[in-house]
């Protein structure tokens, strides 16, 4: 009837392509894939490698791991030495118990006052809540490091803080906050507080309010009601938004850097001044390693709640 | 259409599926669809011929709607093979194929006019322009809505995306057109307006359509033929006619309509007529065609509820079969009829239907009344799966 | 129920202000005669005069912004295929890993992401002599690396809330699937791929660690100059900054909300129009 013949036409394009045994389709995941293999899978392969080489005053700075020794063979050298420098030396224990602790009680403070906000975003009126979200995530389009240079001119000694606190009379003598865990941890949540805001939000906004009327006409008191329907409905965003927070923070650089003093040892500091201070690229490579050990479970598990949520989409 | 004489010599028409020297349109040979190990179609044949409106009726997860996506090459099958017009479709992309189809979501482009949304099809054939213009205002014409061409999807009510659906699907001049569900998004009074409305079109354009639905009446209605699937596999194929009046299984039998169901034996089996015990109705039951399986065979025996009767009073003929005897139990006036569920003394219940025909009768039947029950001998039918 | 509210109330009021204060502070103080953050000396706009004469600044800002728009750019492009092979594509071998390699460098720590990369280009540059020294363009694979895990993310989920048999229909109706993408899916979900491209920019824009990992010495982005001068200690040249961005940005939302709610207007008058034509 009507099929016109141009239909049954391939096109030159597609008969070049299918030559090489690809379809428009095997390319459009090829290029991608081969992008992420070449720039994220492999450089964790040489960092594995470089871990178990020498330092060695070259360029770059390590020894080889293979050689070929005489008579043609193979060999493999592998140098444990960086990984037992960083069992015998406290400096890294410290630090990566530390980066834990902090990266944990950010987010759980993040949460407290993530969740309150975004459940007050996602019952106010509607038209409300477009610009009420618009301000949590307008901070983050502005410079993180600026953001976070901010807090030093207000956490100082003679900052605005404690100038603010003893004009208010409520100390004499200014606080110490600056340099502190504490700094740190307002930089923290300061920084990823959208992180957690946002899928909290996507989850408290697809709750249907009836469940809570349901709830009270049941006789559950609001208290209640919130532990038993709104709390566990949440916890997808509450997994995924921690997830945000936690596994970057445990590796953070910037913050405690620029808030964190001596006595606040971070993993991700260390790794960058065995970088650039020490210039040991075994050491930096084996901290590196073991960051991401301690990191795959968090992050697998945040893999599988992506996956999930993108499953429950499509239904 | 071809004709054919009968012994007392008039003149019938034959339905094409009647006819043996009609070739089918739509062949559908031996297909089975597996997801993984779920089996959603299962070796399912089929003929459509041409001009037919044919309806594949099921519930969710029947396959119908597997099927379909078959047809228009969105799902490729496991095994089997399918003809459109003696072209065999297995090697030929959905793009490619002389199908088209209507979504259940009417999956109309968002971003284009409801003209280009109809016009796209014509485009991606490279029909030059002008005649474009012609046939979109054409179909417009066709489902009325000439005056919406140049609105947006959104700007329009269901009914009218719906009909913008119809309209797209078939300005192409397709061989086969597929509906998935396409009444399934509108409220009930204008689904039943624009069944007609889709019987009216498929008449006047005389291409083939093929619908899927789960909704019986809505089958019945507009078919020509019906194919009823169950769990991948196609229980019966007939006219509304034949399968609500002779359902081949206790499934098509149950799904279409309404229907009591009494398990009995078989204890004579004429040509001219089969006479069943059974318990659960409580008396012999005399059919007036024989079956082909042999004496003592559990049955069962299908009476449809406006095919019973009830009265205070014996029936005048009480030969002791099809009659038997309950208590009134429910009674649901509906104003043109009335539904009672009769409980039989052997505990069953039945249901059935009554026309209303006096205005408030001065002793009508009521609660807990005992009754006789009674039926023809041409009410039931007998089946055995 | 009342008690509760108002407790949300007052979370609410003080997140915003904890979000706020700390960049109104910042503008504020750009304006500040006095060198010293704390004390305020008069108005002035002198920081703002210097931030226009300070070359270094500059050019990092130029180079910044040229990394980021060439990111982003590559960024979409890649992110797209790969969030439309994700949620189009079924089951296709290696289709874990490529989920995982998709979302994993959207929590990887950057310190990891930098020297990772890094060694990468410096054994790469041993074997094959590509790339040669590290700079503007080790910059951008970088960034474009760890950028299109967010916009697959974005286009990930817009096509999977899209609805499928749209595109089904344009295959019905004769289009090939190269065809489908560019004149159904792409129009449809352009506005997930331009929030994606805006994100890819910003974060290409932001990135201090992984930017100093793969740069070069001739090629220092703004972060890093911003870095080294707060290291220094503060200066009120970064406030003006900071103001300068601020301003941009809210500019930037101010113009999309107001387009936005343009839209929305039409899009009532459009469903009005809808209801009343109900025929």
């Amino acid at each position: 009837m009507s099929q016109p013949a141009s239909s049954l036409k391939t096109s030159s394009s597609r008969r070049l392509l299918s030559r090489f045994g690809l379809s428009g389709r095997g390319l459009v995941v090829l290029v991608p894939y081969v992008w992420l293999l070449l720039f994220f899978l492999i450089p964790f392969a040489i960092v594995l490698k470089i871990s178990f080489a020498e330092a060695d005053i070259a360029i770059p700075p390590y020894t080889a791991l293979l050689d070929w020794a005489e008579g043609g063979m193979l060999t493999v050298k592998l140098n444990f030495a960086s990984f037992m420098f960083l069992l015998t030396d406290s400096l890294y224990a410290v630090a990566y118990l530390n980066s834990l602790k902090i990266a944990f009680v950010s987010t759980v403070l993040c949460l407290l006052l993530g969740y309150p906000m975004a459940y007050g975003i996602a019952k106010a009126p509607a038209s409300w809540r477009g610009p009420l979200l618009m301000l949590i995530i307008l901070p983050f389009w502005t410079s993180f490091l600026i953001r976070v240079y901010a807090w030093i001119g207000i956490l100082k000694q003679e900052g605005l803080l404690n100038n603010f606190l003893i004009w208010l009379g409520v100390i004499d003598t200014p606080l110490n906050i600056l340099y502190t865990d504490v700094s740190i941890y307002i930089g923290i949540v300061y920084s990823y507080l959208p992180f957690m805001i946002l899928p909290l939000y996507a989850t408290l906004e697809k709750l249907d309010d009836t469940l809570l009327e349901a709830a009270a006409d049941l006789g559950a008191r609001p208290v209640k009601a919130f532990l038993a329907v709104t709390l566990p409905l949440s916890m997808p965003g509450i997994v995924a938004g921690s997830l945000l927070v936690f596994i970057p923070a445990v590796g953070e650089f910037v913050i405690p850097s620029l808030l964190g003093g001596p006595n606040t040892l971070m993993i991700g500091a260390v790794l960058w001044n065995e970088f650039f201070s020490n210039r040991d690229w075994p050491v930096a490579s084996a901290v590196a390693i073991a960051l991401l050990l301690f990191l795959v479970v968090p992050i697998m598990l945040f893999q599988y709640f992506q996956e999930k949520q993108q499953e429950a989409a499509k239904q | 259409m071809a004709q054919t004489t009968t012994q007392s010599g008039r003149k019938i028409k034959l339905e094409p599926w009647q006819d043996p020297k009609e070739q089918p349109y739509l062949r559908i040979e031996k297909v089975t669809k597996k997801f993984g190990d779920f089996t959603a179609v299962d070796d399912v044949s089929l003929s459509i011929y041409r001009g037919e409106f044919f309806s594949l009726l099921g519930g969710s997860g029947s396959g119908k709607t597997t099927l379909l996506r078959m047809l228009a090459g969105f799902e490729t099958p496991t095994s089997g093979k399918i003809f459109i017009d003696g072209v065999d479709m297995s090697n030929i992309p959905p793009y490619e194929r002389p199908v088209n189809m209507m979504f259940q979501s009417y999956a109309l482009f968002p971003h284009m006019t409801v003209e280009q949304n109809i016009a796209f099809g014509l485009k991606q054939d490279r029909v030059p322009r002008d005649q474009i213009r012609v046939r979109v205002a054409e179909v417009l014409d066709l489902v009325q809505l000439g005056r919406f061409a140049k609105r947006r999807p959104h700007q329009l009510s269901g009914g009218q995306r719906q009909r913008v659906a119809l309209a797209r699907s078939l300005v192409k001049r397709p061989k086969l057109l597929l509906l998935d569900e396409p009444l399934g998004a509108l409220d009930r009074r204008l689904r039943e307006q624009t069944q007609f409305e889709l019987v009216n079109i498929q008449e006047q354009v005389g291409i083939t359509f093929v619908i899927v639905t789960h909704d019986q009446e809505e089958a019945m209605t507009m078919s020509s033929r019906i194919a009823v699937m169950n769990s991948g596999w196609i229980a019966q194929v007939g006219t509304p006619a034949q399968i609500y009046e002779y359902p081949a299984t206790k499934f098509v039998a149950e799904f279409i309509g309404s229907v009591n169901m009494f398990a009995g034996r078989i204890l004579e089996d004429e040509p001219d007529h089969v006479l069943i015990q059974s318990e659960e109705a409580g008396c012999d039951l005399y059919i007036n065609h024989g079956v082909p399986v042999p004496l003592g065979t559990p049955v069962s025996v299908a009476v449809r509820p406006e095919k019973m009767s009830i009265s205070r009073e014996p029936p005048p003929v009480d030969s002791g079969r099809n009659v038997t005897r309950g208590t009134v139990r429910e009674i649901a006036y509906l104003g043109n009829l009335s539904n009672y569920l009769i409980e039989l003394d052997s505990g069953k219940m039945v249901r059935i239907t009554q026309p209303n025909f006096n205005r408030l009768t001065e002793m009508p039947i009521t609660w807990e009344d005992r009754v006789h029950v009674s039926w023809q001998p041409f009410a039931g039918v007998v089946l055995t799966q | 129920m009342m008690r509760r509210s108002g407790f949300v109330l007052t979370m609410l009021a003080f997140g915003y202000a904890f979000l706020y204060v700390p960049i109104i502070l910042l503008i504020i103080y750009s304006f500040n005669e006095s060198r010293l953050v704390t004390v305020w000396g008069g108005w002035s706009t002198k920081w703002y005069v210097g931030l226009l004469h300070n070359q270094q600044m500059l050019s990092a800002a130029w180079l910044s912004l040229r990394i980021a728009a060439l990111s982003a750019t590559i960024s979409v492009i890649l992110g797209t295929m790969a969030g439309m092979a994700m949620a189009r594509f079924g089951r296709f071998k290696g289709r874990t890993l490529f989920g995982g390699m998709i979302t994993a460098p959207l929590v990887m720590p950057e310190v990891i992401t930098g020297l990772s990369l890094l060694l990468l280009f410096v054994s790469l540059e041993q074997l094959i002599g590509w790339p040669e020294g590290r700079g503007m363009t080790t910059i951008t694979i970088a960034h474009v690396t760890f950028t299109m895990a967010f916009v697959a993310v974005i286009v990930q989920s817009r096509l999977v809330s899209l609805d499928e048999s749209i595109e089904e229909a344009a295959m019905d109706l004769g289009a090939r699937p190269a065809k489908i993408f560019f004149v159904i899916t792409l129009p449809i979900i352009s506005p997930a791929i331009v929030s994606g491209w805006l994100l890819a920019f910003t974060l290409s824009l932001d990135d201090l660690v992984i930017a100093s990992f793969v740069s070069g010495p001739a090629s220092t982005t703004l972060p890093m100059v911003i870095f080294s001068s707060v290291r220094l200690g503060v200066t009120p040249e970064i406030n003006a900054l900071a103001t300068i961005i601020v301003a941009i940005v809210t500019t930037g939302i101010i113009a999309a909300g107001v387009i936005m709610a343009r839209q929305e207007r039409i899009r009532r008058i459009d469903e009005q129009m809808a209801s009343a034509s109900n025929a």
